[in-house]
């Protein structure tokens, strides 16, 4: 999770450096502390130039080369784009993903803030509910998919035995083109919602309650309020967890590869998931780079939207 | 139990109306409930599937509490399959992603913070800018290098380096032990300085004990996040030997009988949810402080 207000923040004002050039002796401080500062900065440094910076350029240079592990890679140009664009399930891909987003917000974004209104008008059972709603989050993401895919069993699993109890008909859950991607965020939601519902109990904890008492005393009946105090003092967030949202769930990965590897018929194969096999199972790196950088470019846009909010609140 | 109320959508006399009272009482039974139902119930149901047998698990009509107990599923799972080998592999990497992320980024953090160093401002920029970055796109690339990292041509594949080094490039650490960091009176420092303490000795006498609620959160995150971890030991570990539970899991879920697999599930939760119920506090504050605030 990312507050980039952090980069604005007043920087303190440098020791005067001044004359440090006409003292030897101080100039050679500066670059003792310098030193010193720099052997602590040292690992940090050296983690980040090579598993985040460099890997930035060298994802972006891969996708223009053929990558072997026999010879060296050779370069190919747009050709990896071409045979991406060419591939068929490249489109699905991100429909489906697309899908998945939908979905997830329509379910992830309306489900926590709902019960994040409502947990806030409790004088009771507070700290139990703020638990139990976050105790999915704490699973293994492995065990909430292993876990769901038993409830989803068509035989024993107990989604269906409970639709029987009330007589209603047995759900193809994972197995039907048009339920798979449902189920998938059904989870999903599950899995999540602890998190988005504490950061919305935590902005409508912050809204001050002599709006409610104005709005009150102006006659404005509790949806009123609701409509103009609550959603307009938690915009922001809401706005803010609405892009967060919509970059991590682009990025769906467990979800299908545990419960349903793609199927049926392609209808849940995410634009991760055919990362994954066009790196891992085809051992095509320079494809799945092009990929990479295409997922990198669409993410961004939302990540530009997003620094630009966080800049002007600030 | 009741607090003293703050005001929120609701005003206090609409609550103190018989009305408004029963309403208050069903939502709050349904709520409660309902929570139950959608988020502790699945717990408490695998945890006792796994005391079933597996015919009864098998059977298409289950059953609320096991018929006949099997608590011997949890050792056969430990024992026989090697879940306990699993697990203690997850174990050792969370403790050494834990241990390299602190000591790497609380030093890194304190150069920052501290000492501000020529450029000092621009690596901090640099790093804080990966946050921008979604995880998924670095991931080919990522995997390449540690294959074969750079200068030094190691093949980290296998060994534990490769879960707990790329860990270590964590800008959101960076970024909330920095914005502790920065708190702390500069005279503070500057009078132990005086004293003749060198940067070391105020790291560890005056930053560290003063930065303890961020180390929590620090530390709570790292083993979290590791122990959480599927896509990531899945690609770098291949060795079944050296998985952790995670990845085992999903690897022997087809084989394994299910009331050992329901086992299996419970002991890669129960560390975590341990940590989540002693650390509650923690775990909540740093969930808004990365989101909220700035």
């Amino acid at each position: 999770m990312a507050a980039p207000t952090l980069a604005r923040a007043p920087q303190r004002t440098a020791k005067p450096q001044k004359h440090s050039v006409d003292h030897p002796s101080r100039l050679r401080r500066r670059i003792r502390e310098n030193l010193t500062a720099y052997a602590f900065l040292g690992a940090g440094l050296i983690c980040f130039a090579l598993f985040s910076w460099y890997p930035i350029v060298r994802g972006i240079l891969l996708g223009f080369q053929q990558v072997t592990f026999a010879r060296p890679s050779t370069w190919v140009g747009w050709e990896n784009y071409q045979r991406l664009f060419d591939d068929p399930l490249f489109a699905t891909a991100w429909k489906n993903t697309g899908y998945f987003t939908l979905l997830a917000l329509v379910f992830g974004f309306v489900a926590p803030f709902a019960t994040a209104v409502v947990l806030n008008e409790f004088r009771h059972a507070r700290s139990y509910l703020r638990m139990t709603v976050y105790l999915p989050v704490m699973l293994p993401p492995i065990v909430t998919m292993l876990l769901w895919r038993w409830f989803y069993d068509p035989g024993p699993g107990l989604f269906n035995n409970v639709l029987e109890m009330f007589h209603l008909p047995a759900q193809q859950w994972l197995e039907s083109e048009n339920l798979a991607m449902v189920s998938l965020v059904l989870v999903s939601t599950w899995a999540n919602m602890g998190t988005t519902t504490l950061i919305y109990l935590a902005a409508l904890g912050s809204i001050p309650g002599e709006l409610y008492e104005a709005a009150e005393l102006d006659g404005a009946s509790i949806r009123q309020r609701l409509w103009h105090v609550t959603i307009p003092q938690t915009r922001f967030i809401l706005m803010i967890t609405l892009l967060l949202q919509i970059i991590g769930t682009m990025q769906v990965f467990v979800e299908p590869y545990v419960l349903t590897g793609g199927g049926p018929n392609d209808a849940t194969v995410t634009v991760l998931l055919l990362l994954y096999r066009y790196a891992f199972v085809y051992n095509d790196f320079g494809m799945a780079s092009a990929m990479s950088t295409v997922l990198f470019i669409v993410l961004g846009l939302f990540a530009a939207v997003y620094l630009r909010l966080t800049r002007s609140k600030g | 139990m009741s607090a003293p109320a703050e005001r929120t959508l609701i005003a206090p006399t609409e609550m103190n109306r018989r009305a408004g009272r029963l309403l208050y009482r069903f939502v709050l039974v349904l709520t409660v409930v309902g929570f139950t139902l959608a988020f502790v119930f699945p717990l408490y149901w695998m945890a006792s599937g796994a005391l079933k047998s597996s015919a009864e698990l098998a059977d298409p009509n289950p059953t609320l509490l096991p018929q006949s107990w099997h608590p011997e599923s949890y050792s056969e799972a430990w024992t026989n399959v090697g879940l306990g080998q699993y697990f203690l592999n997850t174990l050792l990497l969370a403790v050494g992603a834990w241990l390299t992320q602190v000591i790497v980024d609380v030093a890194a953090t304190y150069a920052l913070s501290r000492l501000r160093p020529v450029l000092g401002n621009v690596v901090l920029g640099m790093m804080l800018a990966t946050l921008m970055l979604p995880v998924s796109a670095l991931l080919v690339p990522t995997y390449l290098t540690v294959t074969d990292v750079p200068l030094i041509h190691a093949n980290l594949i296998n060994t534990p380096w490769a879960i707990w080094l790329p860990a270590c490039a964590n800008a959101f650490n960076i970024f909330i032990l920095k914005r502790f960091f920065d708190q702390i009176p500069g005279e503070l420092l500057e009078s132990a300085r005086l004293d003749g303490a060198g940067p070391v000795r105020i790291l560890w006498s005056l930053v560290l004990p003063l930065s303890r609620p961020v180390l929590a959160v620090v530390s709570i995150f790292a083993v979290v996040g590791v122990w959480k971890d599927f896509l990531w030991p899945l690609l770098v570990l291949p060795d079944p030997a050296r998985q952790p539970i995670t990845v085992a899991l999903n690897r022997l879920a087809e084989f394994m009988p299910a009331n050992q697999l329901l086992a299996g599930m419970v002991m890669a939760s129960v560390p975590l949810l341990v940590i989540f119920l002693i650390f509650q506090r923690h775990i909540i504050a740093g969930l808004t402080a990365g989101s909220l605030k700035g």
